[in-house]
């Protein structure tokens, strides 16, 4: 019978498969031993990893055609090489260096206010003392995780609408009517507190979690020492949701590029250009609205890169500073 | 608990706290519930901004008008058909991946978590991705909304912490029982793992119930958009026609039948959520734990 698991002897029979490329001289099965041993398991590995293989180690080989001309309809990694033309060309591009600002200061807005404001939430529901209570306010601030950004960018526009709510108060207070879907000037602010709305209860999660892991003995010891509420909280709370707090704000900042990609296709429209469009919706534009598709696949390419040096930058500086790595 | 806790301050604080919190109820609410009133208003009412927390003019005809189109159900069905097939899918390739990585001693195991983990961290991009898909003639399929995200690294990551997390020893019994890997697999791990795959489960489907790019972006039938699309159509109508100017107003979707589609879609998630809130927040605590 075929032998399972990793800690079995090897199976009996001599194996004719090909021998596999020979392992490093370490200790260890070879990978001939290694694949007559756990053949089942490295098979459950196969559709997995033609996944990754398909969809998304392909489209990294894809973006050859940044650097190459690519024609709809011709070959899928372009015709021939055009070194950096599409590169030269967008960093000539005014547009993309308004839509790389609006990046920087979106994604700047959004982690300002979206990092740190469930940590202050999860501290606040953390000192709930009504069991009742705290849970309802835990499932109603979980909620807007569960919508689609579709419903989100609905209610948004309905909330914003002329007849809508905010306008309603507006017009209470005497004010007149704001267009606020229509207003260059107030897109930023709507982003972020929509974002505000849709992340913060959602990310109080783990934060919850790391708090229910600190030691009641810290807080004892603090408050012999004859801390207060306040010092307490500074001293041993925050100390002990500090390597939670790093590993996401790590996390946050490789996703700073990527800005809300959907939220602003959804939201944004030419008249909030000037403020709204980011490099992913610019690249989108380019690419599959106007078929610019080497130009586009440059920017994305860039914007991949920035995205990925910002996070081994992140984590090295914080496994150098508080010894908090993602790996 | 002590003393200290009896303090004025602190009974004030507690007092200020509460305040705050049901603060942050009614703004998550609000929007919630101010979309159900329009939705259950007439035209006319929301029109002249009355129409706040209570629906006025109270009319269910808006429901009907919505129910009675076609295309609506035709999308609405596409939207379980692709949610159901591509979560099958999904916790497929999830288990059987992450089981493999969860196994300490395999040669190779540390190559195989980078594979997934670097995806995290750099992907192809966009453009790439849509002529991946266009050529593999994907378009226009359902595969294309389902094969592209058929694994979730986060969601590989809490599957795969929560399998180091079992008992070693019933395998290994298993084992030498002479049973092999597939055999451990579905009748020794999955079902001791009910909790952490109700959790994959859920996090899958919610996704994919939500999903509307790539069917905004690899379809151009529209009976095969999924609800989400069908609703952005109505939303982008709305502001093009705007942007365009003049005739707005004879193109602006009437916005009762915006807010009752916007109701309509919304309506499953919300009416589940309390069931099944606490596998979302065990399934992500246990991918922090050791993800």
């Amino acid at each position: 019978m075929s032998a399972t698991g990793t800690v079995d002897a090897p199976s009996d029979t001599q194996d004719r498969r090909k021998a596999p490329p020979a392992g490093r001289p370490r200790a260890g099965p070879t990978w001939r031993q290694a694949l007559r041993r756990d053949w089942q398991l490295y098979s459950l590995a196969v559709l997995p990893l033609l996944f990754f293989a398909i969809f998304r180690y392909l489209p990294m080989i894809g973006n050859v055609i940044a650097f190459r001309k690519f024609e709809p309809g011709g070959s899928v990694l372009g015709e021939e090489w055009a070194g950096l033309r599409y590169v030269q060309m967008f960093l000539s591009d005014p547009t993309f260096w308004r839509v790389f600002t609006n990046t920087l200061v979106l994604g700047g807005l959004t982690l300002l206010f979206c990092f740190p404001m469930p940590i202050v939430l999860a501290l606040l529901i953390n000192e709930v003392r009504m069991r009742r209570f705290k849970r309802f306010v835990q499932s109603v601030s979980y909620l807007p995780h569960f919508l689609s950004m579709v419903v989100v960018a609905g209610l948004i526009m309905e909330m914003l609408s002329v007849d809508g709510p905010v306008n309603q108060i507006v017009r209470a207070v005497g004010g007149d009517a704001v267009a606020f879907m229509q207003e260059p000037g107030w897109f930023r602010t709507i982003y972020v507190s929509s974002e505000m709305w849709q992340t913060v209860g959602w990310g109080t999660i783990l934060y919850l979690a790391a708090l229910t892991t600190i030691d009641d003995q810290l807080y004892e010891a603090a408050r012999m020492d004859g801390a207060g509420r306040w010092r307490q909280t500074w001293h041993v709370t925050l100390p002990g949701i500090r390597p939670t707090a790093v590993t996401l704000l790590i996390l946050n900042i490789g996703a700073f590029m990527a800005v809300g990609f959907e939220k602003v296709l959804l939201l944004y429209n030419p008249l909030t250009y000037p403020t709204a469009d980011v490099i992913s919706t610019y690249l989108y534009r380019m690419g599959v609205v106007s078929n610019n598709f080497s130009y586009a696949a440059a920017i994305g390419l860039l914007e991949a890169l920035i995205g990925l040096v910002l996070v081994l930058t992140a984590n090295l500086i914080s496994r150098r500073s508080v010894g908090t790595s993602l790996w | 608990m002590v003393t200290v806790d009896r303090t004025r301050g602190y009974r004030l604080f507690q007092g200020l706290n509460a305040v705050i919190l049901t603060g942050v109820v009614i703004v998550t609410l609000y929007p919630v519930i101010n979309i159900i009133a329009r939705s259950l208003s007439d035209e006319n009412a929301i029109r002249s901004g009355s129409v706040n927390l209570i629906p006025r003019g109270f009319t269910f005809q808006t429901y009907q008008y919505v129910a009675s189109d076609p295309t609506f159900w035709i999308n609405y069905r596409n939207t379980v058909v692709y949610t159901v097939v591509a979560t099958l899918i999904a916790i497929i390739l999830t288990t059987c991946y992450a089981y493999v990585l969860s196994k300490p001693k395999l040669k190779g195991r540390k190559a195989l978590i980078w594979v997934a983990v670097f995806t995290m961290f750099f992907s192809g991009g966009l453009i790439p991705n849509y002529i991946l898909i266009s050529s593999l003639g994907l378009k226009d399929s359902i595969w294309a909304i389902v094969l592209p995200n058929a694994i979730s690294v986060f969601n590989l990551l809490v599957m795969k912490a929560f399998f180091e997390g079992l008992p070693a020893e019933l395998e290994e019994a298993a084992a030498i029982d002479g049973m092999n890997t597939y055999g451990i697999l579905l009748r020794i791990v999955l079902p001791l793992s009910k909790a952490v795959l109700a959790a994959m489960v859920l996090f899958y489907a919610v996704a994919f119930w939500n999903s509307w790019f790539s069917a905004f972006l690899y379809m151009t039938q529209s009976d095969l958009f999924p609800v989400t699309v069908y609703l952005r159509n109505l939303i982008a109508g709305a502001t093009s026609a705007t942007s365009v100017g003049a005739d707005a107003t004879n193109m602006t979707v009437a916005a009762n039948i915006k807010s009752v589609t916007i109701v309509l879609t919304l309506l499953p998630i919300v009416l589940i959520y309390p069931f099944v809130q606490r596998f979302f927040v065990s399934g992500v605590t246990l991918g922090a734990v050791k993800g």
